[in-house]
């Protein structure tokens, strides 16, 4: 930390006509369909997740303007059930689970570690297609009927309801095929293809993140893809394990269901986590307190994560004490969660912050994850829980998580590695303005559903009596000022492809390999292979240059 | 795409019969190569268990609740041609294994031989286990004729479930274990098929003389994937057959 060497020794090649990147390198559509570039892989799942977002979000207001009116404004109770499942589905497994690691996740990864690629490339463009025939299935199954049970497929109901499970339950087997894939991708990347120098402990946290998400992939994804294959027999040759009338159990189901989604929603989080650590220490321009902490407490919420699954089920019938060990166990998780987060608000604290964009949404996510996280840890507690449980309570506390702190890391991570991406900037006042109406619009969405919840208005219905009605209609407005928060962040980004105004070479001052490497990297990412002499996050080593310098 | 040239590594073909391989783009050592491939196919096996793992957990679940019906289910199971499977699919094992070996000493007319010799081991087993299956087929416990006729209100039966014997009239739910032992055994079946045609497509690529000491690791990836499938039936065959 006290030399003034530079970090890595990259050569840079002298200013001349445009720059060969992985944007310009080749043309046609053959040569994005058929890419082994991670980062033209990362940036088709880009596409292909916020049009999944953009779906998912519209069903949301669908689903809000509905409520409106305590018996309902625009449809009957059988298509709400419909449009409230086909948000659930289409966010979590279309956009939340995939998102991060596919498209910022595969963009940047392999850059942060030095690679020139993923370790196995054909897998992940597999993996991207695999996603796409997942996508063209759930698509395929509202066609033919549409599902109608909630995104948790809960037997006996899915087992009887006259809709397109099986074809929505391919979708879903299909997609975890690709996040398995996507995750041993990561796992073999990070073991097998660090750049000399670059040791466990100098790896980027984002890194570690994406490493500890990866884990999850690969251990719980299976269950769940076994899960909807039995659902799927039941519904096709009557199996009967999940169906009482034969003898089977429906609880079993909940079970196998929950022993991968509870992980899974850490598979949606702690990439989330990684772009936050990134952030706060950039625009901070600070190291990160408590690195290795921070390092850690992502493998220990990987571990956690196993064996809290039963406290989705308080209400669904299993042992009394298993209820103790689950909700004690689920207590445990909030130590490492509070790990980092306490970690990022003492990496801010008298740091050089730049309120920028990409730093807003970061300072965004710290309000209200601290609120998203607190919440489940009351929902853990096995007594209140009892109470709270399938209240807008719930639905509360996920939506400050999945919402609130996952998808505004994601905008957190798009705007910051935007200019990397592309090589251009985004209109910075726009985007602060956006930023600031996403998080009230969000706030006023979901706040009165906290209260509503513990009031006890039940999730997933249609009508509601007349008390609720101020809550449901002050979250129908807060539905309708993020929406619009929202179109202005996909206007402006958008724009900013067609206006090119240049960004700078290193356009917020980080000192990782993603800032190093050429703005667009290169098809190979690095003109030379980075030697890492440096420890991570030190900015002694910063070059002001390339902040200054045109990419 | 002009970097990709000057960093190629190229291993060298041990004779004419063979040809070189070359290191792919990303990596800097074939070693790296290796390991990677190495790596990620153990993490895919490890997906395989556990994708197996819900149905084994099924399985202990369901003989926890009903353990008469899985008594006399599993004696309606001919243990001799489950045992017979075995041998077979333990002796490709031991084929599949020494086909890697050879193909890791250049040797590649052995390699051919060996990699035939375990596709005709599953063959072999594929064949077994039809005569299984039409055997149930015969009895009406698994009447694949109507598979997927649905659940019969009238009855309170599924439809595939005729138990023309009434073997399984005196324990609850009769048709549960043959539901189970239907669908471990099919999802297994399907893995035999799918380990054939990757052995086949090695047993292409060795033709060609792609695989030699210098570079074997898709036919070592196919031979973990073989002995993967044979551990599962190594534990599907007691479970189903013998356990009872």
């Amino acid at each position: 930390m006290t030399t003034n060497t530079p970090a890595i020794d990259v050569q840079k090649s002298p200013a001349a006509a445009p720059r060969e990147n992985y944007l310009n390198c080749s043309k046609g559509f053959k040569s994005w369909a058929l890419t082994l570039d991670h980062k033209r892989i990362g940036l088709m799942y880009l596409v292909g997740v916020s049009i999944a977002f953009l779906a998912g979000g519209l069903f949301a207001l669908l689903v809000r303007l509905h409520l409106w009116e305590p018996e309902g404004m625009l449809f009957t109770n059988i298509e709400y059930n419909q449009i409230f499942t086909l948000h659930g589905a289409f966010m979590v497994f279309l956009f939340v689970i995939p998102a991060i690691p596919g498209s910022l996740g595969n963009v940047v990864m392999p850059l942060m570690v030095g690679a020139k690629d993923v370790a196995l490339p054909k897998l992940n463009l597999l993996s991207f297609y695999l996603w796409l025939a997942g996508a063209v299935l759930a698509v395929l199954a509202i066609v033919l009927g549409g599902f109608d049970t909630g995104w948790t497929f809960y037997a006996p109901y899915s087992l009887y309801t006259d809709r397109a499970i099986v074809t929505i339950g391919m979708a879903i087997f299909i997609l975890g095929f690709s996040s398995i894939f996507t995750g041993l991708n990561f796992i073999v990347t990070v073991h097998k293809l660090r750049a000399p120098g670059m040791t466990w402990f100098r790896m980027p946290l984002f890194v570690w993140a994406i490493y500890a998400t990866a884990i999850l992939q690969v251990l719980a994804t299976p269950v769940l893809g076994i899960t909807v294959l039995l659902v799927a027999f039941e519904r096709l040759y009557n199996i009967g394990i999940f169906d009482p009338r034969l003898g089977g159990d429906p609880v079993l189901f909940e079970h196998f269901f929950w022993f991968y989604s509870h992980p899974a929603v850490y598979i949606m989080v702690l990439p989330a986590f990684g772009i936050i650590s990134e952030l706060v220490s950039v625009h901070s321009r600070k190291p990160l307190f408590g690195y290795k902490l921070i390092a850690f407490s992502s493998i220990a919420i990987a571990v956690i994560s196993f064996l809290v699954w039963g406290h989705h089920m308080f209400t669904s019938g299993q042992s009394t004490y298993a209820m103790f060990a689950f909700s004690f166990l689920t207590f445990f998780v909030a130590i490492p969660t509070a790990i980092k987060e306490f970690s990022w608000v003492a990496t801010v604290w008298k740091g050089s912050v730049a309120l920028n964009s990409p730093m807003l949404y970061t300072l965004a996510f710290l309000i209200i994850f601290a609120i998203g996280g607190l919440t489940g840890v009351i929902l853990g507690a096995l007594n209140v829980d009892l109470h709270l449980h399938d209240t807008y309570f719930v639905v509360a506390h996920f939506h400050y998580v999945m919402m609130g702190s996952i998808a505004l890391a994601f905008f957190a991570g798009l705007h910051h590695w935007w200019p990397k991406m592309f090589g251009v900037m985004y209109n910075e006042l726009q985007a602060k303005i956006a930023c600031a109406t996403i998080f009230i619009g969000f706030n006023l969405t979901f706040l009165p559903q906290f209260v509503m919840g513990s009031r006890g208005m039940p999730r997933r219905y249609a009508t509601y009596v007349p008390e609720y009605v101020p809550y449901h209609q002050a979250s129908t407005i807060g539905a309708v000022i993020l929406g619009a928060g929202v179109a202005l962040m996909v206007f402006y980004l958008l724009a900013s492809l067609l206006i090119r105004k240049k960004a700078k070479e290193n356009q917020w001052g980080g000192v990782t390999l993603d800032w190093i490497a050429p703005t667009p990297p290169p098809h190979l990412n690095f003109d030379e292979e980075p030697k890492v002499v440096h420890e991570v996050y030190d900015y002694s080593t910063l070059d002001y240059d390339s902040m200054q310098r045109d990419c | 795409m002009s970097h990709d040239d000057h960093h190629a590594v190229v291993i060298p073909a041990p004779g004419s019969e063979f040809v070189p391989h070359t290191v792919a783009h990303h990596f800097s050592t074939p070693v790296q190569e290796f390991q990677a491939g190495k790596l990620g196919f153990w993490l895919f096996l490890a997906t395989e268990i556990l994708l197996f793992g819900g149905l084994f957990a099924a399985y202990f679940y369901f003989h926890e609740l009903f353990p008469q019906t899985f008594r006399v289910g599993g004696e309606q199971l001919d243990w001799r041609l489950g045992a017979l499977n075995t041998s077979v699919l333990l002796l490709s094992s031991w084929t599949m294994a020494m086909g890697v070996r050879s193909a890791q000493t250049s040797q590649k007319t052995k390699t051919i031989v060996y990699l035939i010799l375990t596709v005709l081991g599953a063959v072999g087993f594929m064949v077994i286990k039809f005569i299984e299956y039409r055997a149930k087929n015969e009895h009406g416990l698994i009447c694949f004729g109507h598979l997927f006729d649905g659940y019969d209100m009238a009855s309170g039966q599924v439809s595939w479930f005729k138990d023309y014997h009434g073997v399984m009239a005196n324990v609850p739910h009769g048709h549960m274990f043959f539901a189970i032992y239907l669908t471990m055994t099919a999802i297994h079946g399907l893995h035999v098929i799918i380990g054939a045609i990757a052995i086949l497509y090695v047993l292409r690529g060795t033709a060609m003389g792609r695989y030699h000491a210098g570079y074997y690791l898709p036919v070592d990836l196919v031979g973990l994937y073989w002995h993967l499938v044979d551990l599962i039936w190594i534990f599907l065959f007691p479970l189903l057959y013998l356990v009872p």
